[in-house]
């Protein structure tokens, strides 16, 4: 990004529309108007984190009961109940991971990696953030991410996610160095973009923030049911627009989710009933975000 | 400003959790539990509060006094809880023969007799719930402070009910790492704040977590996300149906901690969706309807 420019310089600007003026027309495979992901963040909140100058972990002192323990709940509960209902209708998780769950419940990691999820990095804990990190510290946790992730699954991260949306005006210039291929940290289309960085490119993938599972739940204060309606109402209007001859072609319907949230006993119903009409409408290219931005990349 | 090294290093970073509180074990592939009944234990637990109309202790209670000195309009609202909301509560428990729990503050035990008398007379539990609404805790607290706090909650409901508690709820289910072990040299059997799991678990020090699922709230649902009694009633309704079916195809019991708190669900609008909800649950098969010192002891009959 340009630092202290009012304009961070992140992307150029091109009009949602297709035809004279417009984009380049995106094609999904088997002519789907819509690429629907599903980005189940994996995470590890520690109970009583080193202090950073930006951002406060928990509300309480350490331990904070109810916002660790409420986290904890995915790891324990929660992340078997999200996953079978993903995969039941047939659903693959491209997943947002805090790369130390792979030391602290590695049987987590290797439920999604027998389930053949994609990985990504969000960072080493949700509780480390990146504001004020230096340069090599910030080299320090993408190497570590990608060690980490590779030795436990045998991937290769090509993605991130800051950890808890935390950022450096360098992140995006050190990911795209670092070979990695998409970011999930910007807001600003429901299609795939090109993201300009000092070396290399660098995709960005939506991630549909606004029908993330926390901010339907304590941004918006949904409830289960109109959680599910919120989905089927994103992926009615993104399949519409995807399949129009004067559109800009293929659009991304992200859903991403934490299991603590969406794998709650009085939500989980309500999401299964719309995974299953996305599932069943046919109009949905279901795949893996490093799958989407390939496709897209391919049509650049 | 730059971050130590130290930011980047992760001394806690192992298999396992990052303290020793409790294990790591997931739910699913636990020793299946079987309920005395049903296969869904569904807990009805009341929270009984009284707020000073000074706030004080580590933190504010959820549901404390907002406006500047003498806040009337909450101390008063909070208090119609106690007064009118609870009774409605304990009508509806008494028509469709459920037992509930009552995490009551020793204030409530002491100020209304009348009340606990009628809680224990309809055979319901009392779990311990600290001294009054400014008996917050947390780590700030110290521990000699705190371990005289909750000696003091125990003695008091103790004295006034004369029956001593064998479950706890902490405010706002917040604690210090010294909780647990005040808790257990207390003699207490269970406490209800750790919201991470949805069956009855130990902690290293043997005391167990009864979790009161705190998304499932009265306060959560109505009160922080402005939903409506019939919204939550729905999700109970949804909640249910899901554990049954996940314990039908599993063989394992699960559990549904619903909690209420009376001057929220008591109130004249919202209790008709607490009454029917109630009576559809006391019908169905699946449902063994139990106070949290009942589902414990069934739970621990089979580890």
């Amino acid at each position: 990004m340009q630092e202290n420019q009012p304009d961070p310089g992140l992307y150029d600007y091109h009009p949602y529309r297709g035809g004279d003026g417009g984009r380049k027309r995106i094609e999904w495979p088997g002519a789907k108007p819509v690429a629907v992901w599903v980005a189940p963040n994996l995470e590890y909140y520690e109970i009583d984190p080193p202090s950073n100058p930006k951002r406060k972990p928990w509300p309480h002192p350490a331990p904070s009961v109810v916002g660790y323990s409420h986290r904890d709940h995915s790891n324990r509960v929660s992340h078997w109940r999200m996953a079978d209902a993903m995969s039941r209708h047939g659903f693959p998780g491209s997943v947002s991971l805090s790369v130390a769950l792979c030391q602290h419940h590695p049987e987590v990691v290797a439920d999604a990696k027998d389930r053949g999820w994609e990985f990504f990095s969000h960072g080493i804990y949700n509780t480390r953030y990146s504001y004020e990190m230096s340069e090599s510290q910030e080299r320090a946790i993408i190497e570590d991410s990608i060690r980490t992730v590779e030795e436990s699954t045998g991937q290769r991260i090509r993605g991130w996610l800051a950890p808890a949306l935390t950022h450096t005006p360098r992140t995006l210039d050190l990911i795209a160095e670092y070979g990695l291929d998409y970011t999930c940290d910007l807001y600003h289309d429901d299609q795939v973009q090109e993201v300009k960085v000092a070396s290399g490119t660098l995709a960005s993938i939506p991630y549909s923030l606004e029908v993330n599972d926390h901010y339907g739940f304590f941004v918006y204060n949904m409830s289960g049911r109109e959680y599910a309606d919120t989905l089927v109402r994103q992926f009615e209007r993104l399949a519409a627009e995807g399949a129009r001859a004067d559109g800009p072609g293929g659009t991304v319907m992200c859903i991403p989710l934490h299991a603590y949230l969406i794998g709650q006993p009085h939500r989980i119903g309500p999401f299964e009933e719309a995974l299953e009409h996305i599932a069943s409408d046919g109009r949905a290219w279901i795949a893996r975000a490093g799958e989407i931005v390939d496709a897209w990349r391919a049509q650049q | 400003m730059t971050l130590p090294d130290t930011y980047t290093a992760y001394p806690n970073r192992r298999e396992g959790y990052d303290h020793d509180l409790y294990d790591w074990s997931n739910m699913h592939e636990r020793k299946p539990v079987h309920w005395p009944a049903g296969r869904v234990a569904v807990w009805f637990c009341v929270s009984l509060e009284w707020f000073p109309i000074q706030p004080g202790g580590p933190f504010t209670a959820p549901g404390h006094m907002v406006t500047p000195y003498p806040d009337y309009r909450h101390y008063t609202a909070r208090d119609y809880g106690n007064r009118v909301g609870v009774w409605r509560f304990l009508e509806a428990f008494e028509k469709a023969q459920v037992k509930a729990s009552f995490a009551t503050n020793a204030a409530v035990a002491e100020r209304y007799p009348a009340l606990t008398q009628a809680i224990q007379a309809g055979g319901h539990e009392i779990i311990a719930h600290s001294t009054d609404m400014n008996g917050t805790i947390d780590a700030s607290l110290g521990k000699e402070a705190e371990s005289a706090l909750i000696a003091d909650a125990m003695t008091r409901i103790e004295t006034a009910t004369g029956t001593r508690p064998t479950g706890w709820l902490s405010i706002a289910r917040q604690q210090s790492f010294d909780t647990l072990d005040i808790l257990k040299d207390q003699g207490l059997t269970y406490c209800c704040d750790w919201v991470n799991d949805e069956l009855p678990y130990r902690f290293t020090n043997g005391l167990i977590d009864l979790p009161l699922n705190h998304e499932l709230s009265d306060r959560q649902i109505i009160a922080v996300q402005q939903q409506s009694a019939d919204s939550w009633a729905q999700g109970m309704r949804d909640a249910f149906d899901w554990l049954s079916k996940e314990a039908a195809d599993t063989g394992a019991g699960r559990m549904l901690p619903i909690h209420l708190t009376p001057y929220i669900m008591g109130l004249p609008y919202r209790i008709d969706a607490l009454e029917t909800l109630i009576a559809d649950f006391v019908q169905r098969e699946a449902a063994w309807i139990a106070p949290g010192c009942d589902i414990v002891s069934a739970w621990q009959s089979q580890q």
